[in-house]
């Protein structure tokens, strides 16, 4: 841990932390432009960086984001993030009744005890899992996979059909291009260009930052801000409230990052569950949604600390939980990093700094939020008409930047128009990127473990911890369908 | 609908996966794992065409607000055009004048302000990519 802080405290990676919490907090008060997007927009350009760096500036986008998100919600009563969503129910009551410095407050500090808990959590569960899944073979990869493809699948949305309808067309986009094992070329349709298979960024950028954007494009006017309160005393919560979201801390802190190891559970589910229990223990629950600290609290510190959760799948199995994390591990692999059960022996200065600065850059974020949100609250007078072509311009030199092929451009548009009618149609992104960033790895693993079987699928269930999984799995993906049987048959005996 | 397009894109993966080596004497092959994708794809997209359908006929299906649909799918038009002059002009003209599209004619900005946006987004990019980052931009026949 002392080599890690040496690492993330070098000048170098101290800046690059700040660039990534100052533009993690920028688009998380953005409304409509979310960290997924934001990496994946910079991506290529982090190619030519040191990868230490690039991690600690991309890990700092992805938690900073949190901070940044519930500005919006309290301010405009429209979350930043999908993840402050609950944030407007009592953030922006706050804020109508004259308490809106108070909120942000309350909101920095949940923040940053929870961010701080959640890299704990990181630090001590991280080694061990690792180590456990230092005894996966091709089978428990298979199933692992699948595993956290269908918590994401069965997470993502509103319906589980068409998240994995989604899913399965990430799939079919990873696999074109040659196979792995035989050089055979498939869904080319004759190109030349596709040999090589899409490249991430192009899916990515298209999916996530032009869907968003394009979606964006729909009304011409935003909404109305609250104003904003101006100096650090005005900011800061009474005694009163900080006593009052005593266990709101502790409750976002802990659901958080319980439910961040979860793949596909996902911060907006750890901000709801963590309202739900905090209304559920209080002894005033008739007042949650009028404006009660503790409704903000508790779902900005479990959003906050879902962060700290969902890089450990990530870093110790490679398995991402989210969009976000998906594209995360997108960059590891293109710098030539693998995350995994070895990541941490092989990796430690990367692994270790990444830890370290992710202690500094939750500091950062305080100090960067109490006294500056004003400042930051000024991005919102921005028009939309001069952020949202930088953005399309961006996506295309991003994209361009990677291959200097026009042809991929294009791709660009074409996963920008997907993403888009994704958006309309209520299908999720996330399950096609991560059935595109784990495609490969999965149709490898499945194949890898049937020539290990000669062929017998049996091998997938034959094995105590791939079958464990897979059962889960099955189990996963059936439950809800019991669930709406029970409801109909209710529905029909009434 | 969707469901309709994904069934087609689900008999397209069948189609094509079946052209290739399903099991060999290594084991599976490539055309293993895209059949079993494309079946369930095809299976899935049926029964949300089915359910689809059922919400059509009950009359639960949700409006489509073309306005709104409109507006995105002329911006997205704007930036398939920007990239199709990105051969003949370059990224900063091209750009530029797809900014000024933006400004514009999406967001009904003055004349003036389109062009001053257009204009300074263009100047950004080039102090940004080429001169600072060392990044090249597409160049078109005009030679920037």
């Amino acid at each position: 841990m002392l080599q890690g802080f040496a690492v993330a405290l070098s000048p170098l990676n101290l800046a690059w932390c700040f660039v990534g919490v100052f533009l993690g907090t920028v688009i998380g008060v953005l409304p409509g432009l979310g960290p997924a997007a934001t990496i994946a927009m910079l991506l290529p350009l982090t190619f030519r960086m040191d990868p230490t760096g690039a991690v600690i500036m991309l890990a700092g986008i992805y938690y900073g984001s949190k901070y940044g998100g519930s500005t919006t919600s309290i301010l405009l009563n429209v979350p930043g993030e999908s993840a402050s969503v609950v944030t407007c129910l009592d953030g922006y009551q706050m804020a109508k009744r004259g308490r809106a410095g108070a909120a942000l407050g309350i909101a920095a500090i949940a923040s940053f005890i929870a961010g701080t808990v959640g890299v704990v959590g990181l630090m001590l569960i991280a080694p061990p899992l690792a180590k456990m899944a230092l005894s996966f073979s091709s089978p428990e990869y298979f199933a692992l996979m699948c595993l956290g493809l269908a918590m994401v699948v069965l997470l993502a949305g509103e319906s589980m059909v068409k998240a994995l309808l989604a899913m399965l067309v990430g799939l079919w986009v990873a696999g074109m291009g040659t196979d792995l094992f035989t050089s055979t070329s498939r869904f080319t349709f004759g190109s030349a260009e596709l040999l090589d298979g899409i490249d991430f960024v192009v899916v990515a950028i298209g999916v996530f930052a032009l869907g968003e954007v394009l979606g964006n494009l729909e009304v011409r006017q935003g909404p109305q801000m609250l104003p904003v309160p101006k100096g650090l005393r005005n900011l800061m919560p009474t005694w009163q409230d900080l006593k009052d979201c005593r266990f709101a801390f502790l409750n976002g802190s802990v659901v958080g990052f319980l439910i961040g190891v979860l793949p596909g559970a996902g911060s907006t589910i750890a901000s709801f569950i963590s309202y739900g229990i905090e209304k559920a223990v209080s002894k005033h629950p008739e007042k949650f949604g009028t404006g009660v600290p503790e409704g903000v609290a508790a779902p900005e510190g479990a959003n906050n600390s879902e962060t700290g959760g969902a890089m450990v799948p990530l870093l110790t199995l490679g398995i991402p939980g989210s969009g976000t994390t998906a594209i995360l591990l997108a960059a590891f692999i293109l710098w030539g990093l693998r995350p995994g059960p070895l990541m941490i022996q092989d990796n430690p200065v990367l692994f270790w700094g990444l830890v370290a600065s992710m202690y500094i850059g939750n500091v950062m974020l305080l100090i960067l939020n109490l006294p500056l949100i004003p400042l930051f609250a000024q991005i919102l007078r921005l028009p939309a008409y001069t952020l949202y072509p930088a953005i399309f311009g961006i996506s295309i030199v991003g994209v361009y930047s990677v291959s200097s092929s026009l042809f991929d451009a294009w791709m660009l548009a074409g996963f920008g128009l997907l993403g888009y009618a994704m958006r309309r149609l209520d299908y999720p992104a996330a399950p096609l990127i991560l059935g595109f960033v784990l495609g490969d790895g999965m149709e490898r693993a499945l194949r890898q473990s049937l020539m290990m079987s000669q062929g017998d699928l049996s091998i997938l269930v034959s094995r105590p911890i791939s079958a464990t999984m897979l059962f889960l799995t099955v189990l996963m993906l059936i439950a809800p369908l019991f669930r709406r049987a029970n409801a109909w048959r209710v529905k029909a005996m009434s | 609908m969707s469901g309709a397009v994904l069934a087609g894109l689900g008999i397209f993966i069948i189609v094509e996966a079946r052209g290739w080596e399903y099991l060999g004497p290594d084991g599976p092959g490539p055309g293993f794992f895209p059949l079993w994708y494309g079946v369930c794809m095809v299976a899935l997209s049926l029964f949300l065409a089915a359910m689809g359908f059922a919400q059509s006929a009950s009359g639960s299906a949700k409006a489509v607000e073309w306005r709104e649909v409109g507006r995105a799918l002329a911006a997205w038009a704007g930036l398939a055009l920007c990239l199709g002059l990105l051969k003949v002009l370059g990224f900063l003209l091209a750009f530029g004048l797809f900014t000024f599209f933006l400004v514009a004619v999406m967001y009904r900005r003055p004349l003036g302000v389109a062009l001053a946006v257009a204009a300074g987004m263009s100047a950004g990019f080039y102090l940004l990519f080429p001169l600072a980052l060392n990044v090249g931009l597409p160049v078109g026949k005009l030679g920037f």
